[in-house]
């Protein structure tokens, strides 16, 4: 039963990315990278990974889905025809899918308890977490104490991106106008 | 090969396959498509799809969410995963704002956001400047 949500689910979200590839019009193309972004929230639920699944939705639903509206506001909402013909990138597309395909044939089958993922480092921390830690929720007690370095890190990189927009797009009102007063 | 063709292995696998399939149409919209809002999202695709493998590899069937509860014999998902990628989730839209932010900027500048486009005008560009440099030559050497 888990096994086929799991697969209709990701079905679904294939779907998805092979109409996102397809269409034009970047309003939808927006929109149905919002519904990929859910659609990968689920799955991500049926796998067990809820903290994952809420900041799939939160980040990948909302913020981005708000940006990358902001940006065609500002830009352009229709895609055009490319003028190259796509033979070549879908040929080599294949070739690595081939390829990454291959690779898998040799890893244990999904949800085996006896895969070499579930039998190094993972039941240690799921043993000593509640005793060291004292919080319920592992994923927290890894992100926020074992690893609270790697976190301080990311924020980092989220400062550092936000720094960089700000320096992109600070002053923008003030061009279009000094353009506008100009012309 | 006669293994692909065994329901178990098959099943067992699908969701890798899948995950590849994913992985390769966002990576064909990144090569593929000239428009670079288009890119982002081919981009994020691809992203998703890597999630989905790690997340794919901590399931445990049978097992719950790695949030303790009262029962001892209780089975739990490999929470190494997830707190690897809650990492990468934040990281993606920091780079995903970044891009669009140059996007942005890239169409003030040039007026489009198509990769084509602005190669062209990146191009008439140069060639203005070449003929620039062309016209002025023989009028240094005149003065000198």
């Amino acid at each position: 039963m888990e096994l086929t949500i799991t697969l209709l689910l990701f079905f679904a979200l294939v779907t998805t990315a092979v109409a996102i590839a397809l269409l034009r019009n970047l309003f939808a193309v927006v929109m149905l990278s919002g519904v990929a972004s859910l659609l990968a929230a689920l799955l991500f639920i049926v796998m067990d990974a809820v903290d994952v699944a809420f900041t799939e939705a939160a980040v990948g639903a909302g913020i981005s889905s708000v940006l990358m509206l902001s940006t065609i506001a500002l830009t352009a909402r229709h895609e055009k025809i490319p003028t190259r013909s796509s033979l070549v990138p879908l040929a080599i597309v294949s070739l690595t899918g081939m390829v990454l395909i291959y690779g898998t044939l040799d890893m244990p089958n999904f949800g085996s308890a006896d895969a070499p993922v579930q039998t190094h480092v993972g039941p240690e921390y799921i043993q000593r977490t509640p005793k060291e830690i004292h919080v319920p929720n592992i994923v927290t007690g890894v992100l926020a104490s074992y690893r609270g370095y790697d976190t301080l890190g990311e924020v980092t990189v989220v400062f550092t991106a936000g720094l960089g927009v700000i320096l992109l797009l600070g002053g923008i009102g003030r061009r279009r106008r000094r353009g506008k007063g100009q012309s | 090969m006669d293994r692909i063709f065994n329901a178990e292995f098959a099943l067992g696998h699908m969701n890798y396959w899948l995950f590849v399939i994913l992985m390769m149409t966002g990576l064909y919209i990144v090569v593929a498509r000239g428009n670079l809002l288009k890119k982002i999202v081919g981009l994020n695709l691809f992203q998703v799809a890597v999630f989905m493998l790690y997340i794919s590899m901590g399931k445990v069937s049978g097992g719950t969410a790695p949030i303790l509860i009262d029962n001892p014999n209780q089975l739990y998902s490999n929470p190494l995963p997830h707190v690897l990628i809650l990492t990468a989730i934040v990281v993606g839209i920091a780079t995903t704002s970044l891009g669009l932010a140059l996007i942005v900027r890239i169409n003030e500048t040039y007026g489009t956001i198509e990769e084509d486009e602005v190669l062209e005008i990146d191009h008439q560009m140069h060639a203005d400047e070449v003929a620039k440099v062309e016209k002025l030559k023989p009028a240094k050497l005149d003065a000198s």
